[in-house]
C-alpha cells in the first residue's frame, strides 16, 4: 500500500463519520472568528436555542473594520461600529478562549493573531469564516476557509460537513536568489498554475526553497493557497515550526510539549506517498514579481512588460487581458518598471508579521518616500508585531522615511475601514488580492512583496530591489 | 433552506471569466448584520454608474445600461451562465445571499470556486458544472434566442434546452438529497452527537493539548 501523504494524515484524524458518498464529518480543533462573517451564524444559533458546542474553541477578535490611526476616537462609521459591537456581545454571550476587543493590546489581523499566541498547532483542523484560513496550513494543520453558514454549523455541532479533496505537491526546488521572498515564491506559483489551478485540491508546499523558509514566509505561502484555487495550503511541520511556537501563550507546556513534539514529527508525507497532482519549480529562477491585472495569475517579474493582448490567441484570455488593462489604465508593453505609483501599502494577513517588516525597513532605512507617493503606510498584524517593530525602532525607520506607521488591522487590503483608494489611483500592495475595487471603488492594485513595495516608495514606481 | 426541485428560468449570460466574490458583492455590503436584502446590491459596480452604500434606495441610482443584468430581455433571470472560476475569492456568503436575493436558483458554468461551491448548496441555490463547450453553446444559444429558458429538473439530474437537446450533471447524493428536500443541516449533523461526544473525548485523549 502506498505511503500516506499530510494531508491524508491530518484529515484521517479527524473523520467523525462517512456517508457512503464520501461525505465527512470533520471534526474541528480551532475556530477563529471575526467580526464580518459571524453575526448571522451567532445570529442563526440565538434562534434555535441552539450552544456553542465547545466555545474553548473559538478564538475572536474584529479585524475588518476597525480603523487603523485615531484609536480615541473609536469607529466613526456607525454601521461598522455596529458589526464590532455585535461580535462584542455575541463573544460575552456565547464565550471564547481568546476575545481581543478593538483597541485591546494584542488585537490584530485573526490570522496573525492565532498562530502568535500558541492557538495554531500542527496536527489541528482549523476553520474560519475567511478564505485566508489557509495561512494556518503554514504549521501543518489543515486550515481553510468556511462560508457563515459553515460558521454556524461548527459553533452548533464542532464539526464540517466535507469531502476529502485531491492533493497536489508543490515543489520548489534550489535555493531562493538575494532579495526573493515567499511572496514572490507564491506569486510566481499562481503565475504558473493559475487562480484555479489549485481548485479542488489541497496543497502541499515541499522542496528545499520551502525548509528554507522561515515560519512568518510559509504563512505568507500558505495564505496565497486560496489564491491558486486551493481551500487549504500545507507544509510539514519541523524544527522551525517547534522553535516558533516554543512558550508561546496557549502552546503545549511541560509533558504535553514533548508529546506534541513527538507527534508533530509524525506529520510529513510518507516518502512513497502519492499525490494527485506535483508542480515543480526551480527556486534559482524565481525574480521578485508584479502583478499588472485584476487577477493574482496576471502576474509578471519585474523587468517584464505588460502583456499585448494582440499576442493572445484565445480569445477569452485576450478580452479578460483587454478588460484588465482598461481598468488597471496601463498601455500593452508597457516596462513594469515604468508604472509609477500613487500610494504603498505594507500589511495584511499576507505580508504584515515581523519579518516582513523587517525587510521593508532594511530598504527604506535612511530613504526618502518618493515626492509622486500620496501616501505610504505600514500597517502592522497585531499590536504584538507592532510593540516587536517598535522595540526594534523599526516605527522609526519608516517613519523618517516619510511613512504612516498605523494601529493593526486588515485596513487598505480590503478597504473596509477608511483606509482606501482613491478611483484611479495606483497602489504597490503587500496583499493577496487585486480584484476590481478590492481596495476601493477604481482603485488599482499591484501585489508585490515587502521590500518591492519599499523600493516602490522609495523610487516612486516599480524597480527591482535586487539592485535597488 | 429552500427546498429545490424542478425550474424552467430564464437565462442571463455572465461572460466573463474569474468573477470573484468582490465583483458580486462589494466589501461595503459586508457591513450588515444580517442575512437577506443583498440582491439589489448584486454585482454593484458593474450594475450601477454610481458608488454604492449599504442602505441606498437602488431604485433610484443610474443603471449600466450595457451590463447584462440590466437589459430588460434578461429581467427576471433565475439561472445565471457564467464562466471558469466563477466565485473566486473570498469566503462571503454574502455572494449567494445576493444571488439568491436577486432571484436566481440555478448557475452554469465550466468550474466554479471550492468555498462559493459549497455556500451555494447551504442557500438553496444549485450550481451546475458542465464542460466548456456546452456552455458555449448555452451562452451562443442563450445571445441568439430571446427568452431563452432552462429546464433544470434536479431529481434526474438534467439540464434541457428549450430545442429538447439535454445533458446531465454531477452532485454528490447527499447534497442532491440536502437540497431536494430543504434539509436543515446543523438538525441533521446534531443526529450524529454521540458520535461527535465519541471521537472528541479519544481525541482529547490523544493529544490533551487540543483541549487546554
Ligand atoms: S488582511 Fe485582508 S485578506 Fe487578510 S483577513 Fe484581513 S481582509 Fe482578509
Amino acid at each position: 500500500m502506498a505511503g500516506k501523504t499530510l494531508y491524508d494524515k491530518l484529515w484521517e484524524s479527524h473523520v467523525v463519520h462517512e456517508e457512503a458518498d464520501g461525505t465527512c464529518l470533520i471534526y474541528i480543533d480551532r475556530h477563529l472568528v471575526h467580526e464580518v462573517t459571524s453575526p448571522q451564524a451567532f445570529e442563526g444559533l440565538r434562534m434555535a436555542g441552539r450552544k456553542p458546542w465547545r466555545n474553548s474553541s473559538i478564538v475572536a477578535n474584529p479585524d475588518h473594520n476597525t480603523p487603523t490611526k485615531d484609536w480615541d476616537k473609536g469607529i466613526e462609521d456607525p454601521i461598522s461600529r455596529l458589526q464590532v459591537e455585535t461580535l462584542d456581545n455575541n463573544i460575552k454571550e456565547f464565550g471564547a478562549l481568546v476575545y481581543f476587543p478593538f483597541k485591546n493590546k494584542d488585537q490584530g489581523i485573526i490570522h496573525v493573531i492565532g498562530p502568535e499566541n500558541g492557538t495554531t498547532l500542527p496536527g489541528m483542523t482549523v476553520v474560519c469564516g475567511d478564505s485566508h484560513t489557509s495561512t494556518h496550513g503554514a504549521f501543518g494543520a489543515l486550515a481553510h476557509g468556511i462560508g457563515t453558514s459553515e460558521v454556524e454549523h461548527v459553533l452548533a455541532t464542532q464539526t464540517l460537513v466535507a469531502k476529502k479533496s485531491k492533493s497536489m505537491l508543490v515543489r520548489v526546488d534550489g535555493k531562493l536568489g538575494k532579495g526573493v521572498t515567499a511572496k514572490d515564491v507564491a506569486l510566481a506559483i499562481i503565475g504558473k498554475i493559475g487562480t484555479a489551478g489549485g481548485t479542488g485540491y489541497a496543497i502541499e508546499f515541499g522542496g528545499e526553497v520551502i525548509r528554507g523558509l522561515s515560519m512568518e514566509g510559509r504563512m505568507t505561502l500558505c495564505n496565497m493557497a486560496i489564491e491558486a484555487g486551493a481551500r487549504a495550503g500545507l507544509v510539514a511541520p519541523d524544527e522551525k515550526t517547534a522553535a516558533y511556537l516554543e512558550g508561546r501563550l496557549h502552546a503545549p507546556k511541560g509533558d504535553n510539549w514533548t508529546k506534541a513534539v513527538a507527534y508533530w514529527n509524525t506529520l510529513s508525507s510518507d516518502a512513497d506517498a502519492t499525490f494527485d497532482t506535483v508542480v515543480v519549480l526551480n527556486g534559482a529562477e524565481i525574480a521578485p514579481q508584479v502583478t499588472w491585472g485584476t487577477s493574482p495569475e496576471q502576474v509578471l517579474p519585474i523587468g517584464s512588460t505588460v502583456p499585448d493582448p494582440a499576442k493572445e490567441a484565445d480569445a477569452t484570455k485576450r478580452t479578460s487581458i483587454e478588460n484588465a488593462l482598461k481598468y488597471m489604465g496601463l498601455t500593452a508593453n508597457t516596462p513594469i518598471e515604468q508604472i509609477q505609483l500613487d500610494k504603498i501599502f505594507i500589511g495584511s494577513c499576507t505580508n504584515s508579521r515581523i519579518e516582513d517588516l523587517r525587510a521593508a525597513a532594511s530598504v527604506a532605512k535612511g530613504k526618502k518616500v518618493a515626492s509622486n507617493i500620496k501616501l505610504a503606510m505600514v500597517v502592522p498584524g497585531s499590536g504584538q508585531v507592532k510593540r516587536q517593530a517598535e522595540a526594534e525602532g523599526l516605527d522609526k525607520i519608516f517613519i523618517e522615511a516619510g511613512f504612516e506607521w498605523r494601529e493593526p488591522g486588515c485596513s487598505m487590503c480590503l478597504a473596509m475601514n477608511s483606509d482606501r483608494l482613491s478611483p484611479g489611483e495606483r497602489c504597490a500592495s503587500t496583499s493577496n488580492r487585486n480584484f476590481e475595487g478590492r481596495q476601493g471603488p477604481g482603485g488599482r492594485t499591484h501585489l508585490v512583496s515587502p521590500e518591492m513595495a519599499a523600493a516602490a516608495a522609495i523610487a516612486g514606481h516599480f524597480v527591482d530591489v535586487r539592485s535597488a | 433552506m429552500k427546498a429545490f426541485t424542478t425550474l424552467n428560468g430564464l437565462v442571463c449570460p455572465l461572460d466573463r471569466a474569474n468573477v470573484d466574490t468582490d465583483a458580486i458583492i462589494p466589501k461595503q455590503f459586508l457591513k450588515s448584520i444580517k442575512r437577506s436584502g443583498f440582491g439589489p446590491y448584486l454585482f454593484d459596480e458593474w450594475r450601477y454608474t454610481n458608488y454604492g452604500e449599504p442602505g441606498m434606495d437602488c431604485s433610484t441610482r443610474p443603471l449600466n445600461p450595457d451590463f447584462v443584468l440590466n437589459q430588460p430581455r434578461y429581467q427576471g433571470a433565475q439561472v445565471l451562465l457564467a464562466r471558469d472560476n466563477f466565485g473566486c475569492g473570498s469566503s462571503r456568503e454574502h455572494a449567494p445571499w445576493a444571488i439568491e436575493d436577486q432571484g436566481f436558483r440555478v448557475i452554469i458554468a465550466p468550474s466554479f470556486a471550492d468555498i462559493f461551491f459549497n455556500n451555494c448548496y447551504k442557500n438553496g441555490i444549485l450550481p451546475i458544472v458542465a464542460s466548456a463547450e456546452q456552455v458555449d453553446t448555452l451562452f451562443k444559444e442563450c445571445f441568439a434566442n430571446e427568452g431563452y429558458k432552462l429546464n433544470v429538473d434536479l431529481e434526474a439530474q438534467t439540464v434541457t434546452t428549450p430545442s429538447g437537446q439535454s445533458f446531465s450533471f454531477d452532485i454528490t447524493p447527499t447534497r442532491k438529497h440536502n437540497l431536494l428536500n430543504g434539509l436543515d443541516e446543523i438538525g441533521l449533523t446534531l443526529q450524529h452527537a454521540d458520535k461527535i461526544k465519541a471521537f472528541e473525548e479519544k481525541h482529547q485523549a490523544a493529544q490533551p493539548w487540543l483541549f487546554a
